[in-house]
């Protein structure tokens, strides 16, 4: 592992952590692990190869704007790293949810986060991720990780998550 | 669980006199009330032992009723001149009258083991006479509130000539916990908040339960499985079934056809949502509209010929009206802001509708050509109307802001002059309001 991209893992786990990614991953986040010796724990996010590192290194979400499901460019970025990731990683096969801010009604919503869901989806399609690998589920505005009623949460809440499941450590 | 042993009877007993159909203790709903009707309803004469507490009980749901409506207002005990101690003794109109009360309820409660039996008599003071005949009702004892309901019912019938609503039930989400650990489980209760029993566990999201017409079953979205799948329960039993569904899809946002057999409902294939329609027995499976914009939250004309339901594809969510079998779809909202969650009235006269304008949310009423829109609620979230069996009230859930954002259950009658909350045990959403008793 490169200076640069213990940095890099330095710098996600920061902004990581006011945000609870553990929270839709289901797995245990050991979210300092192994930073402080370099060494890497099988599992933690100091693992190329594990969740905890797909989650904060890579990025397991991307967002939208306002009743959107069009993806921004800093979302591509985050779904190329996730496709490089998934090619890299043949094991694990997703899941991933679109979500809505609470500001819709909940069908709309519903849909709303399958557009989103399925953007995602269709992007690491493009990028060569095996379709087959990915399935797609919309919570609508039913499970908000952010829970004030303003722009500030709900720009969090418009989101899209990778959720793996399989491989050797999920 | 569910059964509750409560068989009602209806016995009309003969009165000396009864008052001409159009008398002068009339309300004209239509008109929009302003001034509520002064009601005197004393305790219910215990004409037992065993019935001393129910007659003050009956009483209390029977005005509860009534002055929920917000077209009654009820005279309090403590103002009576004369008090009714004997169901067949003559009443003195001229006391009611000097406290002003226009309308009068006497009864009589008899209990024996399990079994209650309700006599009453609506009198028009003014006219020093009763309005209709006399009625008797009976029952067991758990379903008292049922009884009292149905004493409320006619009151309300014979004053307003519309069909009452008191006798019914609601089906709805419970709710606890915080926004982002929000625990839902589906819940059924007396419209007024009373008698709540638990239908589901809440170890899987559930939304958006539907009464069928007849009220015996619910519809609504679980996500079991993982993903959102629409599910069928029998009230009676509390058995449920998934219904027909295909890999790799969703389905949510089902209601039934008036016939109880169609189920209209949106299916998300990848990034497209839209309406299908599915015989609940067969599980064949039809698709009513195939544009690539979202359209979701279907709902029946009372005839079964036609479904309201939202669209984005004018760039915004609006209301169109379509055939039951799908085709030509025409928009009926046009005014500012987004709509969506379109119910139709069981008397097929008015659509209800959520609308979001200007950050706020409003639960509102257009006739079904959408003219005459009318915005009845204003709120951060408000959301889900339900129409009552007469179509002249609508409940649907209030969510408030921020972290401790917590949802409840309302009520509001179509003039927008009488809204209240409806008190639950947990919080709520989702209200569907099924059917009035028989």
């Amino acid at each position: 592992m490169t200076l640069k991209s213990i940095l890099m893992i330095c710098a996600v786990l920061s902004v990581a952590a006011c945000t609870d990614p553990g929270r839709f991953g289901g797995d245990d986040v050991t979210s300092n692990a192994g930073l402080g010796g370099g060494g890497v724990v099988p599992g933690s996010a100091s693992d190329p190869t594990s969740v905890a590192y797909f989650q904060q290194a890579v990025g397991d979400r991307v967002l939208f704007a306002v009743d959107q499901s069009t993806l921004t460019p800093e979302g591509r970025a985050t779904l190329d790293g996730q496709a490089v990731w998934l090619l890299q990683n043949a094991d694990f096969t997703a899941v991933i949810e679109g979500h809505a801010d609470e500001q819709g009604t909940r069908e709309y919503n519903l849909a709303l986060g399958a557009r989103r869901a399925d953007a995602a989806r269709a992007y690491l399609v493009s990028q060569g991720v095996q379709a087959g690998r990915l399935q797609v589920v919309s919570y609508g505005k039913e499970r908000p990780i952010e829970v004030c009623s303003n722009e500030a949460c709900y720009a969090k809440n418009r989101r899209a998550v990778t959720v793996l499941a399989g491989g050797l450590t999920g | 669980m569910m059964f509750r042993l409560l068989l009602i009877v209806m016995v009309a007993f003969g009165v000396t006199s009864v008052a001409a159909q159009n008398g002068p203790l009339r309300i004209e709903i239509t008109e929009g009330v302003i001034e509520p009707l002064p009601v005197a309803i004393p305790n219910l004469v215990p004409e037992n032992a065993e019935a001393a507490a129910m007659g003050q009980q009956l009483s209390r749901v029977i005005a509860a009723d009534l002055a929920g409506t917000g077209l009654f207002r009820e005279i309090p005990a403590d103002a009576y001149i004369s008090q009714i101690t004997s169901f067949i003794a003559p009443v003195q109109y001229a006391d009611w009258k000097a406290i002003n009360a226009q309308a009068l309820v006497t009864g009589a409660v008899t209990v024996i083991g399990d079994q209650v039996t309700v006599k009453f008599r609506l009198h028009d003071v003014f006219s020093d006479t009763e309005l209709g005949e006399g009625l008797q009702f009976a029952g067991t004892t758990d379903g008292w509130r049922r009884i009292a309901h149905k004493v409320a019912d006619v009151v309300y019938s014979r004053i307003t000539g519309e069909t009452g609503y008191f006798d019914s039930r609601v089906v709805y989400v419970s709710e606890t916990g915080p926004k982002n650990e929000r625990r839902k489980r589906l819940a059924i209760m007396d419209y007024d908040g009373a008698n709540v029993q638990y239908l589901t566990g809440s170890e899987a999201i559930v939304l958006a339960p539907r009464f069928s017409a007849d009220g015996n079953r619910v519809l609504y979205t679980s996500y079991e499985t993982g993903f959102p799948r629409i599910y069928v329960l029998d009230v009676g039993s509390v058995q449920q079934r998934v219904l027909e569904s295909q890999q790799g899809t969703m389905s949510f946002a089902p209601r039934f056809a008036p016939n109880g057999q169609t189920v209209v409902y949106s299916l998300s294939q990848g990034a497209n949502t839209d309406i299908w329609a599915m015989d609940i027995n067969s599980g064949q499976s039809q698709r009513l509209t195939s544009a690539p914009s979202i359209e979701t939250a279907p709902s029946f004309s009372p005839d079964g010929s036609q479904i309201v339901f939202e669209s984005d594809r004018s760039g915004s969510q609006q209301l169109y009206i379509m055939p039951a079998g799908g085709g030509e779809a025409r928009r009926i909202s046009f005014g500012e802001g987004r709509y969506g969650t379109p119910v139709w009235s069981p008397r097929g006269d008015l659509i209800a509708f959520t609308k979001q304008s200007k950050g706020r949310f409003h639960i509102g009423v257009m006739r079904i050509d959408g003219s005459e829109e009318r915005l009845l609620t204003a709120s951060f979230l408000d959301e889900g109307p339900t129409w009552s069996p007469n179509g002249r009230v609508i409940m649907f859930a209030r969510e408030t802001q921020g972290a401790a954002g917590r949802s409840t259950l309302y009520s509001v009658d179509i003039t927008g002059r009488n809204l209240r909350p409806v008190r639950t045990p947990e919080g709520g959403s989702d209200p569907s309001w099924g059917p009035l008793q028989r």
